[in-house]
């Protein structure tokens, strides 16, 4: 599974490829939603290593438009709760992602994207 | 018996059968349990605090399941595609992706508050085609620079490997001093042969926390 808390984190890596490599669109994709426990410590020390743009974006596009655009001030419960769905229960399992730059296409199968790359790619 | 490492690529060598002889072995679960549980000590997260961590050829999510346990969030990758199937058969709750570290990680900086590695490192030493970039030292340095980016600072990586000389051990504390880490080597049980384990402890910044 892909969850968005990490598809937050990944940039392309393909050689060469150090600009406008974030964040890599996800194209085609099956969902699958999963509970997952809520620890809104984890949460309230995990925002500042969140793209909130690329986040809010990204949820947007798989349909979730729970998460407001600016990034708020107060993490409430109410927020810390509809974070949680999207980072932590959202997954995706088939589909692929797709740089913004370069292009490269990391598929997306049974819940695992395919890191590798072309010899060619290597940095 | 040769070493694996010495036998072909990980991606080759743990196939469907090796995957899941490793999996099933109780003795390699053991051993796996342990170390991991050891590499968790070294990393010296707060007590009771819940950890973003990446899981360094996380294999069939043996190291996963406890981090399951103990209540961390993690990502694992893993360059053997059968590996990876049996972690999604045991249902670990990591998420999964198919990579070679030797290609370098795409994580954004600070993305992790620790790494684990059991049992994974000495693959990176045997290359695997002549091409320049499958050079182990190419290799490393691509592993190490990436990693420690993607780590938060301060933060610590604990690898486990098995390295079959000083020499190998040299090598691979340069090219991890070269990217950046801190940190050294901590040998438990130096006086076995069969129980010697060599777990390369890397800190960005401090590393966290009081020292090893
Ligand atoms: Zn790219």
């Amino acid at each position: 599974m892909v969850r968005l808390i990490t598809h937050n984190l990944l940039a392309c890596h393909a050689k060469g490829c150090t600009s406008n490599n974030f964040p890599l669109q996800l194209k085609d994709v099956q969902l699958e939603q999963r509970e997952a426990e809520f620890n809104p410590d984890f949460l309230r020390r995990f925002m500042p290593k969140l793209d909130w743009g690329a986040l809010v974006d990204t949820a947007r596009q798989l349909g979730d438009d729970s998460l407001p655009l600016e990034q708020p001030e107060m993490f409430d419960d109410d927020f810390l709760r509809k974070l949680h769905h999207v980072l932590l229960e959202v997954s995706v399992e088939e589909g692929a992602m797709v740089c913004p730059n370069c292009s490269h296409i990391y598929p997306i199968s049974n819940g695992i994207p395919n890191m590798l790359l072309a010899e060619n790619e290597i940095g | 018996m040769s070493r694996p490492e010495l036998v072909a690529p990980p991606e080759i060598y743990y196939g469907d059968t090796e995957a899941s002889k490793y999996t099933q072995n109780t003795r390699i679960q053991q051993i796996q349990a342990e170390m991991t549980y050891r590499a968790m000590e070294l990393l010296n997260i707060p007590e009771g605090e819940t950890a973003f961590l990446l899981d360094i050829g996380c294999g069939s999510g043996l190291s996963g399941e406890i981090l399951d346990e103990e209540g961390h969030i993690w990502a694992g990758v893993d360059v053997s595609p059968s590996m990876l199937e049996i972690a999604l058969e045991r249902e670990v709750e990591g998420d999964l992706f198919l990579q070679d570290i030797g290609q370098g990680f795409g994580f954004r900086p600070g993305s992790f508050d620790g790494a684990i590695s059991i049992s994974v490192l000495q693959w990176l030493l045997n290359a695997e085609t002549s091409h320049p970039t499958s050079s182990p030292p190419h290799r490393l340095t691509r592993f190490f620079t990436t990693l420690h980016s993607a780590l938060k600072n301060p933060s610590r990586a604990i690898l486990q490997f098995y390295p079959t000389s000083d020499d190998q051990i040299q090598l691979i504390t340069s090219i991890a001093q070269k990217a950046g880490f801190g940190g050294g080597i901590v040998v438990d049980y130096p006086n076995s042969k069969k129980a010697r384990k060599v777990f390369l402890c890397l800190f960005v910044g401090g590393g966290g926390g009081q020292q090893v």
